[in-house]
């Protein structure tokens, strides 16, 4: 098969941007630490009420800095509706739903994970800026989809 | 220099059976009905974004993602494969001058029409307000589900039949390469039949019974993961018809060649093989999933990138061949020599401009850990607007300026509004794209009815507003689409129409020595795709233990 050498130069820079951005996500995930969910648990969804830790939905410090938001999805709240978390800290979001699948995307950041019944969600995020960040389901979830949202309050670090 | 082959066997021409003709056309028929159909919620969702609700205006319309399924249902999965049923058929056909066999062809339509009106019944009755996704636990009438299935159906039985025409023609023809046309027609719908297996064991075993009453619960985390193992190769079944046209017809139609006949070959056994081990990507932030396998499936879909850049080279080439046979001259002038007063030119050259935003756009979907940020905002649908929203929905459109008056025998009734069809689309889908993908950006999330959300960010306004202006423009197009062809059928001037597809030849001759006859041994390349598919999705379904947890749920 005869490759004109054109097309040769067009498909080795092709192979070399696709490598680049390869390396950069590589970069992003080993060196920079950003994750994605991965397996961290099942569940019945029908027992999730009943199930640690979505026995006790909110926030809780779990070391000095840290803190796990548990949070439920289901149609169509986020229960808590409301969480507040302190600048600056690392936040282990720990998520599941009970009835249909969800989204949970914090607007303005990266955290962005699927609630799937029978499943745990789990990301770790830190609030750098104080503020009010909307959490959006953003997956369709029936007739009230589009009121299903919630909020992430960063407050000042030390400010309580 | 080689001599010029031409991509069928008998270039003088050849003729099916009237009656053949006329399954196709009405398979082509469905399709475009299908398309115009489904862009009236179209129109609909982008206005949402504008914040204007117009669903008061639509009889018999409940709720908004009644309309929303309809949308996707009727546009990315009737629309594209009653098209590619009538389309792939015929090129074979053609290519290997063959009648196709009729009791296949005639099985495929029936299927095709039954799962159509199933589908209609359960959407049309607010039954089956799920999204085409259809995402379990949310449950849908058994006839959505059975309908689908029938439409799946119909593809595998227009696949046995060009399957048969083929060995038909191998059988006569002992130790010649398979002609060009046939060989890239074929393989489109072989990989397509590779990757619809796992949706239907999703509606056969899980959803249908499911739905019936016959299983209690089903695991929604299983069943939305064989969704995925076919959901990312079918935008390739969606996008290989065009390509076909790209590769097979374009060339003829600008006066060009096509620059390589083993070159083609080898894209379409890259998408065989490529096409199907990457569907987890769309699932990268599912929990239940490991990050290791979603790593390999993202590395594999940069893989997929290759022949789609492979792709625009020979395309670009074989415009530029064509251009400066008419007399262009210069680095850039050439592209003004392109034939862009031709309609079906025209809308297929504005469809590859908008893909190169498609691929862009897409290739930041696989980016892994950059998912993050876009993943179920509304950057999705402005990536695949511009995907199988324009770089296939525009060629077919294209496709169907000389294929319809090919199949009816009447002259195309107005290239002029042909021409500013495809114009105000293009224009359209360029204003819309600009504000779901900067939209999504900000987070504004897709598949929701934003002119009554309870929540807003005033970063989403502008985006929002030029969706609702770039969406209207693309229904626009639409509409003048559908005014051109539904005209050319009842009132085109008789004899005025093509006699023949635009058979293109390609530069280099098929060998028939060395390793270049090996493309054409489908089997073994079809055996090496389930291969990689073993490896891409053996570790999910090894170490998964599923568990049916879910009663289905009808919130619509």
């Amino acid at each position: 098969m005869k490759v004109h050498t054109y097309e040769k130069g067009f498909l080795a820079v092709g192979i070399l941007v696709l490598l680049a951005c390869l390396a950069a996500l590589l970069y992003a995930t080993a060196g920079a630490g950003i994750h994605l969910p991965g397996r961290a648990g099942r569940i019945d969804p029908k027992q999730v009420y009943r199930t640690p830790p979505f026995d006790r939905p909110g926030v809780r410090e779990v070391a000095p800095g840290r803190y796990e938001a548990v949070i439920v999805g289901q149609t169509w709240i986020f229960n808590p509706p409301e969480i507040r978390v302190p600048a600056g800290a690392e936040v282990i979001f720990t998520a599941t739903t009970v009835d249909v699948i969800h989204g949970f995307n914090v607007e303005g950041t990266r955290l962005n994970m699927m609630l799937i019944p029978g499943q745990i969600s789990r990301n770790s995020y830190r609030f750098d800026d104080p503020g009010e960040y909307l959490i959006i389901c953003h997956e369709y979830c029936g007739l009230g989809h589009h009121t299903m949202a919630g909020k992430v309050v960063v407050e000042p670090a030390g400010g309580s | 220099m080689a001599a010029l082959t031409p991509v069928v066997t008998n270039p003088q021409g050849y003729e099916l059976p009237a009656e053949q003709r006329r399954v196709l056309r009405w398979m082509l028929y469905v399709g475009y009905a299908a398309l115009t159909a489904g862009v009236f919620h179209g129109l609909a969702n982008a206005l949402s974004y504008a914040r204007i609700s117009i669903l008061g205006w639509f009889p018999g319309l409940t709720t908004y993602y009644q309309g929303l399924t309809a949308h996707g249902v009727a546009n990315v999965l009737i629309f594209t494969f009653s098209f590619a049923n009538g389309f792939l058929p015929l090129m074979t056909a053609r290519a290997l001058s063959r009648p196709l066999d009729r009791r296949w062809l005639w099985s495929s339509f029936g299927a095709l029409v039954v799962g159509n009106v199933l589908v209609i019944y359960a959407v049309v009755s607010n039954q089956a307000s799920i999204l085409y996704t259809s995402y379990a636990p949310l449950q849908a009438h058994w006839s959505y589900y059975l309908g689908l299935v029938l439409v799946v159906v119909s593809t595998w039985l227009a696949l046995g039949g060009m399957l048969i025409d083929l060995r038909g023609w191998r059988r006569e023809h002992r130790g010649a390469r398979i002609p060009l046309l046939a060989y890239i027609s074929v393989t489109s719908y072989l990989m397509w039949f590779l990757a619809s297996l796992p949706v239907a064991v999703s509606f056969l075993v899980f959803l249908l019974p499911w739905s019936l009453g016959l299983r209690a619960q089903v695991d929604p985390l299983l069943t939305r993961t064989l969704f995925w193992f076919t959901g990312h190769a079918i935008v390739y079944a969606w996008l290989l018809p065009a390509y076909v046209s790209w590769y097979a017809l374009i060339p003829r139609q600008v006066d060009g060649r096509l620059i390589s006949d083993s070159y083609t070959r080898v894209v379409w056994i890259l998408f065989l093989l490529l096409s199907i081990p990457t569907g987890i990507h769309h699932q990268y932030t599912d929990p239940g999933i490991s990050t290791h396998l979603k790593a390999l499936h993202g590395v594999l879909t940069f893989g997929i990138f290759f022949p789609s850049l492979a792709t625009a080279f020979s395309v670009m080439a074989a415009l530029e061949i064509g251009a400066r046979r008419r007399g262009g001259t210069g680095l850039l002038g050439w592209i003004r020599r392109i034939p862009w007063g031709d309609p079906s030119v025209a809308a297929q050259l504005l469809a590859m401009l908008t893909f190169v935003l498609g691929g862009a756009t897409g290739l930041i979907n696989a980016s892994y850990t950059m998912n993050q940020v876009i993943h179920n905002t509304t950057w999705v649908p402005g990536h695949f607007h511009m995907t199988v929203g324009t770089a296939v929905a525009l060629t077919l459109m294209g496709v169907a300026y000389w294929l319809i008056p090919y199949l009816t025998g009447r002259g195309l009734f107005s290239r002029r509004l042909a021409l500013a069809s495809s114009w105000v689309y293009a224009i359209g889908i360029l204003i819309f794209a600009r504000g779901m993908i900067s939209g999504g950006l900000h987070g504004m999330p897709r598949r929701t009815f934003m002119a009554e959300a309870t929540y807003d960010n005033p970063a989403w306004r502008l985006p929002g507003i030029l969706t609702g202006i770039g969406g209207t423009l693309m229904f626009v197009g639409v509409m003048l689409f559908f005014l051109v062809i539904g005209l050319t059928i009842v009132a085109g001037r008789r004899g005025a129409a093509p006699a023949d597809i635009p058979v293109s030849e390609t530069l280099t001759a098929p060998s028939r020595t060395g390793w270049e006859p090996w493309l054409d041994r489908l089997g073994w390349w079809f055996a090496a795709a389930v291969l990689l598919i073993l490896i891409a999705y053996g570790p999910f379904f090894l170490t998964y233990e599923p568990a049916a947890v879910s009663p289905g749920f009808k919130l619509f």
